[in-house]
C-alpha cells in the first residue's frame, strides 16, 4: 500500500480537475490505498454545503463527497487561511475535515508516497 | 459597455485588469467561477465591493446556485438568469470578456 495525497486547489464545476480528482480518488480506493484529501486556496469550494448544478445542466458530483467515507476515505484536510480568506468556516462544509494550516499541510505532503495535483 | 467575467478573483488576474479598465456607469456581469467575487466574504478583498458602487454589477444566478453561494450574495449585485445574460449583451453596444 502507497500513501496518496490528492492536492485540490480549483473551484468545482467551472473547470473539470474536481470531478477528476474524485474519479482518481475513487480508483485508489478500489485498490485499496492509503489516500489523502487536501483541499486548498479555491479547491475549498468544493466542499461547500448547498451545490445545484441543475441550472447550469452540468453533474452534481458534490454528494459524492459525502459518500467518501463509504470507500473508508476519512482522511480530508482543509488548509485554514484558504477557508479563512473565503470566508468559509467547517460549518459551511459538507463533510467532516481536518483544518490544517499551510505549514502542517507541507509535513502531511512530505511523509507521501505519491502527490498528485488537481 | 459590458464586460464579462468567467474566472475567480482568486485564480486569475482578469477581474482587477477588467476594473482598472472599467468606466463608472460600465456594466459587468460575473459567470461560472467569476461568482465567487460577489460573495460576502471575497467580494472586499476583490474590489468587487467598491465597484459594484460605481459600476453596474450582474451575477448569472445558475452559477451562484452550482456553487451554493445563493446566500452569500452581497448586496448591489443583481442576479440574472440566462434569458437576463442575453439582454444583457443585446442592450450594450459592446461587449468585453475578459477570459
Amino acid at each position: 500500500m502507497k500513501k496518496f495525497m490528492f492536492l485540490n486547489r480549483k473551484a468545482p464545476h467551472g473547470t473539470i480537475y474536481a470531478l477528476e480528482s474524485l474519479e482518481v480518488v475513487l480508483i485508489a480506493a478500489t485498490f485499496d490505498q492509503d489516500c489523502s484529501l487536501v483541499f486548498m486556496d479555491d479547491g475549498v469550494y468544493q466542499l461547500a454545503k448547498g451545490q445545484n448544478t441543475k441550472a447550469i445542466g452540468s453533474k452534481n458530483f458534490s454528494p459524492t463527497y459525502r459518500a467518501l467515507e463509504d470507500y473508508d476515505i476519512e482522511k480530508l484536510y482543509v488548509e485554514r487561511e484558504s477557508l479563512q480568506a473565503r470566508g468559509l468556516t467547517e460549518d459551511d462544509l459538507m463533510v467532516p475535515v481536518a483544518v490544517l494550516s499551510a505549514a502542517e499541510l507541507g509535513e502531511l505532503m512530505a511523509a507521501q508516497d505519491v502527490v498528485l495535483s488537481f | 459597455m459590458l464586460h464579462i467575467v468567467n474566472k475567480s478573483p482568486h485564480q486569475s488576474p482578469s477581474l482587477a485588469s477588467c476594473l482598472r479598465a472599467a468606466r463608472d456607469g460600465h456594466a459587468l456581469l460575473l459567470t461560472e467561477d467569476a461568482v465567487y467575487a460577489a460573495t460576502a466574504a471575497d467580494a472586499a478583498g476583490c474590489g468587487l465591493q467598491a465597484a459594484a458602487r460605481r459600476l453596474k454589477v450582474y451575477v448569472l444566478q445558475p452559477d451562484l446556485e452550482a456553487r451554493g453561494m445563493v446566500a452569500r450574495r452581497i448586496e448591489g449585485v443583481e442576479p440574472v438568469d440566462y434569458a437576463g445574460f442575453v439582454d444583457l449583451v443585446a442592450q450594450h453596444a459592446t461587449n468585453q470578456i475578459w477570459l
